[in-house]
């Protein structure tokens, strides 16, 4: 950067250093703080009879030999908790006309999951709790599932909620230009696919967890959990509880990674709360993998008919697509099921300039478990169906990728704008991005690579993606709608007598580095050591009020705080030692934990502490003893902060057995100012690796009648380290308007990328042979289809 | 049968002696009668890798063996490794290479980590990546964790 010193090119200054994680050392001797790890005294547990049906109708319990099983101490059904849990409904009012049924923990007279939690027992370990489970004879009558969204849409399909009349539980449309007259002029080629996004899941390596305690005397609910937004729990809790919100505390220690998995309302977690509540004791509820399979939410699973409109010169008239993706029986609470769909249609083709744009997304209920957001919502889809049309575009055109690209990218100088579909864009660096990945893959000697290796029978692909991330949401995205969850974060930095830092903060850590860059953001504005800095977050009664750590937001929103609170506390420092040194506050500054001017340290932080806070007789009355701020922050302006990337991967497909290996993979990305390299470099290779896992291996897969049928680890297929590249990441910095720090996020870009890159790459390999994959996964089999070899 | 047995076994230099449930896994053992919770469980059937345990040098899936199989051994976990040192570069070069994010799979990877170097194994990135593809991470992308252990191996640190 050129131009004046400012606060980020301080001596002291941690931001933009890649500083190792405090955190690690702790979590690498096996000091871990995960929920399953807690025991308290007299604390039960829990485990749940789920539903074996997918759609089923519950006709009562005979509950008596699981109430006589050793080491019972109580058996609940959906019933019991009806006067003890005030259903909830996961709708929002700015999703308009979205619709869904009030839910409940436990199902009480429909089943309509496979799954789905319908009976729970709490005993004296989890062992006995599920030997009690077995005993339980439930009298289910099995009703027909509607499983397919397609066949849900059809006139004469079941009702998966009657009340309701219909199986759509949201639609919207974006209709700007003229798209049928556009893509009616001369000159004008149409391309067209039919894409299919299979069904993922998080798969967490820590299943979900949660212990509770319930203090009667005090009313107190604590509620222990592996999540990523403790207050927004707190005021479900004490919605659906019937609790004073300050009655309640949420406390997430060390979270097994969470990926947007651990953030909603699940039965079997509040079904739990609810118990714990009633029998004053402590209950704790793990899940164990098939419980996580079965119910953790599901994500993507769309169909996408879509096309886009270019000119001779390859830049593109416009898209034009249709959305059908199904969300289980319901939409999920708080946040619902309605948003993945929702960014698709503002997302697709944000990258690219064109002036006519058509998309409509139907949210179609059916019996399989829940849909919801997890990592780059809605992004992997946009940026395969946008970046596959213009692959197919360029190939029909004879335009190269790369030229394909530039002649569509919004210029960098073009901010602020509007994407096609009206999305607020600013601070973008698309073709500087396109530029440094290409020369940083070196595309051309890429190009000479792959036709040496075609030319011996060796099918190799490079593809291409040029992407948005929407990161630092504003209130728009939730709040609006009336979620109880924050838009802003808060920070609160005190100076201790001992010279040290303690800082809190409302975002939360599940292993993203949190507490690293809040530690390096606190001790560089203030001018301390790191080591002196001490984190707190995850905790609702120690942490200022906020959202937590999701879409992307804790580094920009959280980071930002915590400036603002750094600049705050050194502010009231330095006035307290301009009384104290009887100069001005101007002429001080605070450095490696001194209080300096030009000669030199003055003071050390500890004096002056110590002088505030035990021989404050030595101040002037009028001094304030303050050495404690709190700043909040959030964005205004723009709904939301968007990034940009450019990825590209390089495969090698065997046409003979189907399988791909990724040979390579280059990530370029710009999520505006850096605050530590190494973190922000693992969070995008993390969310690549994600990222091919959807493109090649993960999928949830169910018959017909709703049964999930690879509901293990070996047979749901996530990335392993054998079959996974090393990844190329650099970065393009383009710091936001919106903050003084600058941060954009960066956590979900990988995962938002990688899959249409890797599609793209297939798909180059197979042109030769004239074979195209419109389906993610793009396992061996549909590989091998696509060629027509079987 | 009787549904419980006596057991003793030793963990990280100290034995414990239960009465445990005959169906009880040895990881079970490890984080409730022994109290030691660094040792994770994943996914129960063998897969995730997150419980790995050494037993008489030999890493281990503790939710594949029953804690009654494993009276009268030896087991170190990840706490054992830190206290005895033995894991002390790896968790040096772990660090550095930010090779751990939620630190879930941790326990398991510094285990099978451990046995590579231990056999003699080379900074060969193709023979860690395999060597470690019975561990699940959802964090990484694995990358940082291979970049780890060679470093571990090319600085000759002593384990």
């Amino acid at each position: 950067m050129t131009g004046p010193l400012t606060i980020f090119d301080r001596p002291n200054s941690y931001i933009g250093r890649s500083v190792p994680r405090a955190d690690a050392a702790r979590l690498l001797e096996g000091r871990g703080a995960y929920v399953d790890d807690l025991q308290l005294p007299r604390m039960l547990h829990a485990a749940f009879l789920r539903s074996p049906y997918a759609h089923a109708r519950i006709d009562g319990f005979d509950l008596d030999a699981a109430r006589a099983a050793p080491g019972v101490v109580a058996v609940y059904v959906g019933t019991d908790l009806i006067d003890h849990v005030t259903p909830y409904v996961g709708t929002l009012t700015h999703l308009a006309g979205l619709q869904s049924p009030p839910q409940m923990p436990l199902a009480v007279d429909r089943a309509r999951w496979q799954g789905e939690p319908i009976a729970m027992v709490v005993a004296h370990s989890r062992a006995l709790a599920e030997d009690a489970v077995a005993l339980i004879e439930a009298d289910l009558e099995p009703l027909d599932p509607v499983c397919d969204v397609e066949a849900a849409l059809l006139p004469d399909a079941d009702l998966i909620h009657p009340e309701l009349g219909t199986n759509v539980a949201w639609e919207r449309t974006v209709n700007v230009g003229d798209i049928d007259t556009a893509f009616a002029q001369p000159g004008v080629t149409i391309v067209s696919r039919d894409f299919t996004f299979g069904r993922h899941t998080g798969v967490t390596l820590e299943p979900r967890a949660v212990v509770v305690e319930f203090n009667p005397s005090e009313d107190q609910l604590t509620f222990h959990y592996s999540g990523q937004a403790p207050h927004m729990m707190q005021a479900i809790l004490g919605k659906h509880l019937h609790l004073p919100e300050e009655n309640v505390r949420v406390i997430a220690r060390d979270v097994g990674g969470s990926f947007g998995i651990k953030i909603h309302t699940y039965g079997d977690e509040i079904a739990t709360a609810a118990v714990a509540k009633l029998l004053g004791r402590p209950v704790k509820f793990a899940a164990d993998r098939n419980e996580s399979f079965l119910t953790d939410i599901h994500a993507r699973d769309h169909i996408i008919k879509a096309r886009m409109g270019v000119k001779a010169d390859g830049t593109i008239v416009g898209i034009d697509f249709d959305d059908i993706t199904g969300i289980g029986p319901y939409s999920m609470y708080p946040r619902t099921s309605a948003i993945e769909a929702n960014q698709v249609l503002n997302l697709t083709g944000a990258p690219y300039v064109m002036d006519h744009y058509r998309a409509r997304a139907r949210v179609v209920f059916q019996n399989k478990n829940l849909m919801c957001q997890y990592r780059a919502v809605g992004h992997p889809i946009a940026m395969a169906v946008a970046d596959g049309l213009l692959d197919e575009a360029g190939a029909a055109l004879g335009i190269d990728p790369v030229e394909m690209r530039r002649r569509n990218l919004m210029a960098d100088d073009s901010y602020p704008r509007l994407s096609a579909s009206g999305m607020k864009l600013a601070d973008l660096s698309h073709q500087k991005s396109l530029e440094t990945l290409a020369e940083t893959m070196d595309y051309t000697a890429l190009l000479a690579d792959q036709a040496e290796a075609r030319a011996r029978g060796v099918y190799r692909g490079i593809g291409l993606v040029s992407m948005v991330e929407v990161t630092n949401p504003s209130p728009m995205f939730y709040g609006i709608g009336g979620a109880p969850i924050s838009a802003q974060d808060g920070a609160t930095v005190r100076l201790d007598a001992g010279g040290g830092l303690r800082i809190s903060s409302s975002i939360t850590e599940q292993g993203q580095g949190t507490n690293a860059i809040l530690a390096q953001i606190a001790a560089g504005i203030f001018g301390i050591p790191i080591e002196r800095v001490k984190v707190t977050t995850g905790d609702t009664d120690t942490t200022p009020y906020g959202g937590g750590t999701w879409a992307s937001r804790g580094a920009g929103i959280g980071g930002e705080a915590m400036l603002q609170g750094a600049l705050a506390l050194k502010e009231q420092v330095l006035g307290v030692a301009a009384v104290m040194l009887q100069t001005e506050a101007d002429s001080l500054d605070i450095v490696d934990g001194a209080v300096t001017d030009a000669t030199g340290i003055r003071m050390t932080l500890s004096d002056l502490a110590k002088t505030v806070y035990y021989r404050g007789n030595e101040l002037p009355s009028d001094l304030k003893p303050e050495l404690i701020a709190t700043r909040h922050y959030r964005v205004t302006d723009f709904p939301f902060v968007f990034t940009n990337g450019a990825m590209a991967a390089y495969v090698e497909v065997d046409v003979e057995t189907g399988i791909t290996q990724v040979l390579n993979f280059w990530a370029v990305e710009d999520c505006g100012r850096v605050i530590n390299p190494m973190l922000v470099d693992e969070q995008v290779r993390g969310g690549v690796v994600q990222g091919i896992g959807g493109a090649l291996y993960e999928e949830i897969l169910y018959s017909d009648d709703g049964q999930m049928q690879n509901a293990t680890m070996a047979d749901y297929l996530v990335p392993m380290a054998g079959e996974m590249p090393d990844i190329v990441v650099k970065h393009v910095e383009t710091p936001t308007r919106t903050s003084v720090l600058g941060a954009k996020g960066a956590g979900e870009a990988g995962t938002g990328g990688a899959p249409a890159a890797v599609m793209n790459a297939v798909n180059d390999a197979l042109r030769p042979l004239a074979g195209r994959l419109d389906q993610m996964p793009m396992t061996p089999e549909r590989v091998l289809k696509a060629l027509g070899v079987v | 049968m009787s549904q419980t047995q006596d057991v003793t076994i030793t963990i990280n230099g100290e034995a414990i002696t239960r009465t445990v449930p005959v169906r009880m896994n040895l990881v079970d053992f490890i984080r409730t009668e022994a109290q030691l919770t660094g040792s994770h469980v994943g996914c129960e059937h063998g897969v995730c890798g997150a419980c790995t345990v050494e037993i008489a040098g030999a890493p281990v899936r503790g939710c594949l063996m029953l804690a009654v199989q494993a009276d009268g051994q030896e087991v170190t976990t990840i706490e054992g490794l830190a206290d005895s040192g033995r894991s002390a570069a790896l968790r040096v070069a772990f660090t550095e290479h930010n090779a751990l994010q939620c630190g879930f799979c941790t326990p398991g990877m510094l285990a099978s980590a451990l046995e590579y170097i231990d056999k003699g194994g080379t900074a060969d990135r193709t023979a860690i990546r395999q060597h470690i593809s019975g561990n699940y991470c959802r964090c990484t992308g694995y990358q940082s964790i291979v970049e780890a252990i060679c470093d571990v191996i090319e600085t000759g640190a002593k384990t």
